[in-house]
């Protein structure tokens, strides 16, 4: 019997849920789990890449697992899908174990190394079992392993009470959106009363329990993507968790949420109507702006990424709903132009956002600061870390040659196809959400330019930034392995879209690489070269040209002639770091822009405060006009329910014994 | 002497069956928690006895194990153990019920003729030689279960608990002529561990209120 990628998969992740299971032979040994198992673990991580890889270009296999219940086996299925995003899953999970393997010292974590290990692959394991689940049964398992192993995760430091509060938050989330994805396969079923995947793809919901299936796994897969309105936990999960865990909850997780999506809607409910698209659209773009503008306020690294994660998101959303919008009316070739742009942007985020949070490890490790307003300067004493996170903020602020310009061009691309559409209204309106991508994408610059910049440029902003020290070999490598895919990813276009091709061919009809290839190697064209066609290697090619003639130039005709004088300063005697700008003076215009999109609470000190302090914080008004009405009357709710709970032993018995001889008497 | 039993084997069970009962009114008016204790082993042994009988009117040879491990898990290691406790605990003084006696045996009484009632159609269908015995049973489960209700101490609490298992086990031989073994031993084995946690409950709520009564619990509700 040959061994089936599916197999290889299975058998991977078990070999993840043994590593976790290692880590308690030696639960406090650190060289043993950060420079033995994690490193393993990254390897099992580049084997199932290797595996998922080979699997793209294969016909689906399924088969039936000796585990679960009796009578209630697990099915197990790979396909073109599962296996693209178990590709990203692999190729990413090994980057950050082997950062991780750098990361996890000494006295910094509240929890135990060997649990720490042990959450870490069974989340590792659950998200590779999730990806290849064929029964209902079998994905919720492995979905809220998933949510519990990464609740661990994120308090892994739960000494302190926010952090404990952000838990809490994430859990909270995770579990009412399982509840809505556990309801959408209850529609999916069709009364049938199988939870297979096979049944629920032979049975074709009617409109109304597929439009049901469809608005449950939108607000259950919402919810752990992160799109509005439960993006709450985001922004409070990911500055609580360890680096690598953020990197792996925001690079891998967010994207197994995707996945469901995809799943559901092209696959299980298989035929989807043109309106759905329009709500995932508005809510892709709602998050999309709603994620960078609150990016653009924050002064925590963290916090920064984490709405930048819900950007991204939202981006993926839009994608996805223009692809139901292309599939509801028909649109074949257009319908996978975006579901392409809507997974090349998945692989990508996934490569830089981890990229760019565990660069924010390596400068929290080594600052043990991640307040934007106490760094700086950087670039001189962590030129490893700078130099690779400068790579991660090109492709996230989406420039050309790396990875992030070419799906948002796609998407571009594919918004700007829509006066095809045969409906009046959504032809005037789908263009304004190309302006919002676009206004996105700007603002995603911005962004970016703030966080490099006040990170790594300008002067340090604490003397203690001195004497800090770059990041180690271990660290180092995964960060290099990562910025490496971004590059790939933004150099070769051609071979991924061949790779998702596979994808969108058998949920679409269509594939896009097809007239990419009939215009040469060269060139990446969507639709047709006429229209718009785009070359990264020729940029490249170009623009290291342009730099070295111009480096050669400066060099040639231009040094030697220099004369070295005092710079104009101003009338300041000297410059310190003070005088530069900081990151709420950088992000002041577009907090002065959206105003009334914040809730803006400030401390203004009175004019005769001999040692006046000035506050302001930006916050989410959703949490005040959604989260706490909701919270205040749930507690309402449950205060009239507490009149049973009177604390006495006597009274509980009571309880039980009235209702034992009730149910005699009633019985009888 | 086995002509004899094989002769009056019913009548002795139900001698035995309304002994337990007599028990369990016991143990509702005793306040002397050692007595408590006492009148625990002593219907246990009575179960035993039961038991036996039982085992010899049907032949169902593996009621004899069900009536070893009566023995010695509830006539001896269990009121050891208990006995121990309060030895370490230092709570031989009586008990104040939460209502008075003379009140909780008439609420008993009812309960009794409730229980009575209440198994008549279920003991039709049960063996013939035992057919009584059910309603004593759910009646010595009722009133154990009084028994907890009207204990603020912690340790008749427990007692009343596991007299509440007697009785059940009571039922079981008394209507099917014992359980399966496997779920005879898990019961007992349940009951083994529930007391020994409790044994540790008993010394945690000491160190903390000073006291075992219960009623300092109160104080762990949520305002």
């Amino acid at each position: 019997m040959s061994l089936t990628s599916l197999d290889a998969t299975l058998w991977l992740a078990f070999v993840w849920l043994a590593i976790g299971g290692a880590g308690f032979l030696a639960p406090r040994n650190y060289f043993y789990i950060a420079r033995v198992l994690f490193p393993l673990g990254a390897l099992v991580g580049l084997l199932l890449a290797g595996v998922a890889l080979d699997a793209v270009f294969h016909e689906p296999v399924s088969r039936v697992l000796p585990l679960g219940l009796p009578d209630l086996p697990f099915h197990a299925r790979m396909d073109a899908l599962s296996a693209f995003f178990l590709l990203l899953t692999g190729s990413v999970a090994a980057g950050i174990s082997v950062f991780a393997g750098g990361y996890f010292r000494h006295g910094e974590q509240g929890t135990l190394p060997g649990l720490l290990c042990f959450y870490y692959h069974v989340f590792l394991a659950s998200m590779a079992l999730v990806l290849v689940a064929d029964d209902a049964y079998f994905f919720m398992v492995a979905w809220e392993s998933m949510a519990l192993s990464s609740f661990f995760l994120v308090t892994t430091d739960h000494r302190h009470a926010e952090i404990r509060r952000a838990g809490y938050l994430y859990l909270l989330i995770a579990h009412v959106g399982a509840m809505a994805i556990l309801m959408c396969f209850g529609a999916l079923q069709g009364g049938t009363g199988s939870y297979q995947f096979d049944a629920m793809r032979a049975v074709q919901p009617g409109p109304v329990w597929g439009t049901v299936a469809f608005l449950l796994a939108l607000f259950g897969f919402g919810a752990k993507a992160g799109l509005l309105p439960l993006h709450v936990w985001l922004p409070e999960a990911h500055p609580a968790a360890p680096s690598p865990v953020s990197a792996l909850m925001s690079a891998v997780m967010l994207k197994t949420a995707v996945y469901g999506l995809l799943r559901v809607t092209f696959d299980l409910i298989g035929s989807p109507v043109w309106w759905w698209g329009v709500i995932a659209l508005s809510i892709g773009l709602a998050s999309a702006l709603f994620g960078i503008v609150f990016a653009a306020v924050q002064t925590d690294m963290k916090r920064l990424l984490a709405y930048s994660s819900i950007e991204n998101i939202g981006l993926i959303a839009s994608g996805f709903g223009l692809t139901i919008l292309f599939r509801g009316f028909s649109m074949g070739p257009l319908a996978a132009l975006a579901l392409t742009a809507t997974l090349y942007h998945c692989i990508n985020h996934a490569f830089f956002k981890s990229l760019l949070f565990l660069a924010t490890g390596s400068v929290l490790h080594s600052t043990k600061e991640r307040s934007l307003g106490k760094l700086g300067g950087l670039i001189h004493r962590m030129p490893w870390v700078a130099w690779l996170s400068l790579v991660g903020t090109l492709a996230i602020a989406g420039l050309p040659p790396l990875n992030g310009f070419v799906s948002e061009w796609l998407l571009l691309q594919a918004f700007l196809f829509t006066p095809g559409l045969p409906h009046a209204y959504l032809n005037m309106l789908v263009p304004v959400a190309a302006g919002l991508i676009a206004l996105t994408a700007a603002l995603s610059g911005y962004v970016m330019v703030k966080f490099y910049g006040v990170v790594f440029l300008g002067q340090p902003r604490e003397a203690k930034l001195a004497e800090v020290q770059d990041a180690g070999l271990w660290k180092r490598a995964g960060l290099l392995w990562l910025a490496g895919g971004c590059v790939a990813l933004g150099l070769f276009p051609l071979t991924v879209i061949g790779l998702i091709d596979e994808v969108t061919r058998p949920l679409t009809g269509f594939g896009i690489a097809g007239q990419s290839a009939a215009s040469g190697w060269l060139y990446l064209v969507p639709i047709s070269a006429e229209r718009a066609s785009y070359s990264p290697l020729l940029f490249l090619l170009v623009t290291s040209l342009l730099i070295a003639i111009a480096w050669l130039g400066v060099r040639l005709f231009y040094h030697g002639r220099m004369r070295r004088s005092a710079a104009w300063d101003c009338g300041f005697p000297y410059l310190d770091s003070r005088m530069q700008d900081t990151a709420q003076g950088f992000g002041q215009p577009v907090r002065q822009v959206f105003e009334q999109y914040f809730r803006v609470e400030q401390t203004v000190p009175s004019p005769f405060d001999p040692k006046p302090r000035y506050a302001e914080t930006a916050s989410d008004p959703l949490w005040h006009w959604l989260y706490l009405p909701f919270a205040r009357g749930i507690m309402r709710a449950t205060g009239l329910v507490t009149v049973l709970q009177r604390g006495r032993i006597s009274v509980y018995l009571i309880y039980s014994f009235v209702t034992l001889l009730a149910l005699l008497l009633f019985v009888r | 002497m086995l002509h004899f039993l094989s002769l009056h084997a019913a009548e002795l069970i139900n001698l035995c069956a309304s002994l337990i009962l007599l028990i369990a009114f016991a143990m509702l008016a005793q306040r002397k928690i050692l007595a408590l204790i006492n009148l625990f082993a002593a219907q246990g042994l009575m179960l035993c006895v039961s038991t036996v009988l039982v085992a010899f009117v049907s032949g169902q040879a593996h009621l004899y194990w069900s009536a070893l491990l009566t023995l010695v898990l509830k006539v001896l290691l269990l009121p050891w153990i208990l006995h121990r406790l309060i030895r370490k605990l230092n709570v031989k003084w009586d008990v104040e019920t939460l209502f008075n006696v003379s009140t909780t045996m008439i609420v008993g009484i009812v309960l009794v003729i409730l229980a009575f009632n209440l198994v008549q159609p279920v003991s039709q269908l049960a063996g013939a030689v035992t057919k009584s015995t059910l309603g004593i049973a759910l009646a010595s489960v009722l009133l154990a279960f009084l028994m907890m209700i009207t204990r603020s101490k912690a340790v008749p609490q427990v007692v009343g608990f596991l007299a509440m298992e007697n009785g059940l086990v009571l039922a079981a031989t008394g209507a099917t002529h014992g359980m399966p073994m496997v779920i005879e031993f898990g019961i007992a084995l349940d009951v083994l561990v529930g007391v020994l946690i409790l044994g540790v409950f008993f010394f945690q709520i000491r160190e903390r209120f000073d006291s075992l009564d219960t009623r300092h619990l109160e104080k762990l509700k949520e305002t």
